[in-house]
C-alpha cells in the first residue's frame, strides 16, 4: 500500500534501531513495518541502521567456531530440499501486508467489537506484554479522554484525528507516554481507523471507563 | 526527526577521525583502490555463491562472517551452544538465499546481519516479526554497476569510521545494537557518517519515485 500524501509524523529514532536490530517486541515491530512500507523516510532511515548493524558486525571480534563447523554448514545445506522461490499468495488488501497478515485480509474483513459512542476496536493477535489492536473511530467521534502508563503509538490507516497534539493523517505515527493525556477526535467526513499498540494499559480518566476497562483490555 | 544524521555536514568532524585520513574516499576514489584496501570482496564472494553455488567462495565468507554472527549473537544473550548453531543456520541461510542479495540494494555485511538479526528473533527471541512490504525496483532505472560500487564504497567508509572511532564510543554503539539499550540510553553523539548512507537511499527512492510517476 503506497501513500500518496506526504506523511508529516515518523517513527522515532529508537523504535526503528530496535526494529533495525531485533530488539523491539512484535506489537511495535508490526506497527513499525506497517508505517515503513507506507513511508520512504522511515524506510531510508532503517536501511541506515541496518548499515550501522552490517559495519558493526563486519568490524567486530570473532567468536571462535567449533571445529567441523563449515561441514556441520555444508550438511545442513545439503539436508535441506532445494529451496523453491516461494511467492507467497495474497490476496489485494487496503493495508500493508504486515498487517493484513494479523486481520486475514482487508479492512473489512476485521471484526469489530463495539466499546462504546460509536467507537469499535478489534484486538491483534501478538506475543508479549504489548497490546496491538485497531481502533476504529466514526467520523466526528472522540476517543475517551485518556492517559497513559507507557508508551502509545498510534498508526492512521485511514481517515485521520486530532488531538491537543496535531492532525494526523494516513501513514502518520504518534507517540504518547505517560506525559500526554489527550482525547483524540476523528475529523468530519469520514471515518478513522487507527493501529494502536501500547506497552501498558491505557488510563481512562472517566469513572465508567475505569470500571469497563479490564473487559475491554484496552 | 532524523535530527540526528541531518546536521553533520562533515561526516568526521565530531568522530575524532582526522579528515586528512579519508580525502580519497570523499572525492569519490576509484575500485582499484578499494580492493588494495581490502583483502575479500564480500559482495563478489555472495554473487558467485548466488550464481555458481561456489563453494570456495562460500567458505571465505563462512570463515569472516560465522565466528562474527556467533558473537553478535552471544552479546545478544544466546549461550556459546545456542550461538554456535543459530550462526550455522544463518551461513546455510546466507548459501539458500543468495540468489536474493542485490548489491545496489546492500551491502554484503549489512544483508548479512539482517539475516543474522532475523535469527536473533526467530530463534532466540522465539517471536514473529513483521516485515514491511518489498519496494518493486524496475530494472530500467538500475545503474546497477555505479549504484553497487557507490554503495560498497559508502558502506566501508561507515565500517572504516567505526572502526576508528575512539573505544569508548565504539563500545557505545555496539551496546546500542547488540544488546538492548534504548537509542535515548545511549546519546548517540559519536558523528558517524549514517548521513552519506541515507542520503544514497533516499536518491534511490527519489528516482524510483520519478519513475513509477
Amino acid at each position: 500500500m503506497k501513500n500518496d500524501k506526504k506523511i508529516k509524523h515518523h517513527l522515532s529514532e529508537d523504535l526503528l534501531m530496535r526494529y533495525s536490530n531485533g530488539t523491539l517486541c512484535e506489537a511495535f515491530s508490526l506497527a513499525v513495518a506497517t508505517h515503513i512500507s507506507m513511508c520512504d523516510d522511515c524506510r531510508a532511515a532503517l536501511e541506515s541502521y541496518e548499515a550501522v548493524g552490517g559495519a558493526l558486525l563486519d568490524v567486530s571480534d570473532p567468536e571462535e567456531m567449533s571445529d567441523e563447523s563449515f561441514e556441520s554448514v555444508m550438511a545442513l545445506i545439503e539436508s535441506q530440499p532445494t529451496q523453491t522461490t516461494q511467492i507467497l499468495e495474497r490476496a489485494a488488501s487496503d493495508v500493508p501486508s504486515a498487517l493484513s497478515d494479523y486481520i486475514g485480509g482487508s479492512l473489512h474483513d476485521v471484526k469489530w467489537r463495539p466499546i462504546g459512542l460509536g467507537v469499535k476496536q478489534s484486538l491483534l493477535k501478538t506475543s508479549g506484554n504489548s497490546t496491538a489492536r485497531l481502533l476504529y473511530i466514526p467520523a466526528g467521534t472522540a476517543v475517551p479522554h485518556h492517559s497513559h502508563n507507557g508508551n502509545e503509538l498510534t498508526l492512521v490507516l485511514k481517515g485521520a484525528f486530532e488531538d491537543e497534539v496535531a492532525r494526523f493523517g494516513p501513514g502518520d505515527v504518534e507517540m504518547a507516554d505517560e506525559d500526554l493525556d489527550h482525547q483524540p477526535v476523528a475529523v468530519e467526513g469520514e471515518d478513522c481507523v487507527c493501529l494502536a499498540v501500547t506497552d501498558a494499559p491505557l488510563k481512562f480518566q472517566t469513572f465508567v471507563h475505569k470500571l469497563v476497562q479490564p473487559f475491554l483490555k484496552i | 526527526m532524523l535530527k540526528l544524521f541531518d546536521d553533520i555536514e562533515n561526516p568526521y568532524s565530531q568522530s575524532g577521525i582526522s579528515s586528512a585520513s579519508v580525502p580519497e574516499y570523499a572525492a569519490g576514489m576509484g575500485l582499484s583502490v578499494l580492493e588494495n584496501n581490502k583483502s575479500h570482496d564480500w559482495e563478489e564472494l555472495l554473487l558467485m555463491v548466488s550464481e555458481a553455488k561456489d563453494r570456495v567462495a562460500f567458505r571465505q565468507l563462512f570463515n569472516h562472517f560465522a565466528p562474527r554472527i556467533k558473537s553478535f549473537l552471544m552479546k545478544a544473550g544466546a549461550d556459546s551452544t545456542m550461538a554456535e548453531e543459530c550462526s550455522q543456520e544463518a551461513m546455510a541461510t546466507v548459501w539458500n538465499k543468495a540468489k536474493l542479495f542485490d548489491p545496489t540494494r546492500a551491502s554484503a555485511s549489512t544483508w548479512i546481519f539482517t539475516i543474522a538479526r532475523n535469527k536473533r528473533i526467530d530463534a532466540i527471541r522465539k517471536i514473529r516479526r513483521p516485515e514491511p512490504d518489498e519496494l518493486t525496483w524496475p530494472d530500467e532505472i538500475e545503474p546497477a554497476q555505479e549504484e553497487a560500487l557507490e554503495l560498497k564504497q559508502q558502506s566501508e567508509i561507515l565500517a572504516d569510521a567505526i572502526q576508528n572511532l575512539p573505544e569508548k564510543q565504539r563500545q557505545l554503539v555496539e551496546k546500542a545494537f547488540f544488546k538492548e539499550l534504548s537509542h535515548s540510553e545511549i546519546a548517540l553523539e559519536t558523528g558517524l557518517p549514517l548521513g552519506t548512507i541515507k542520503s544514497r537511499i533516499r536518491l534511490a527512492l527519489e528516482r524510483l519515485r520519478h519513475a513509477m510517476g
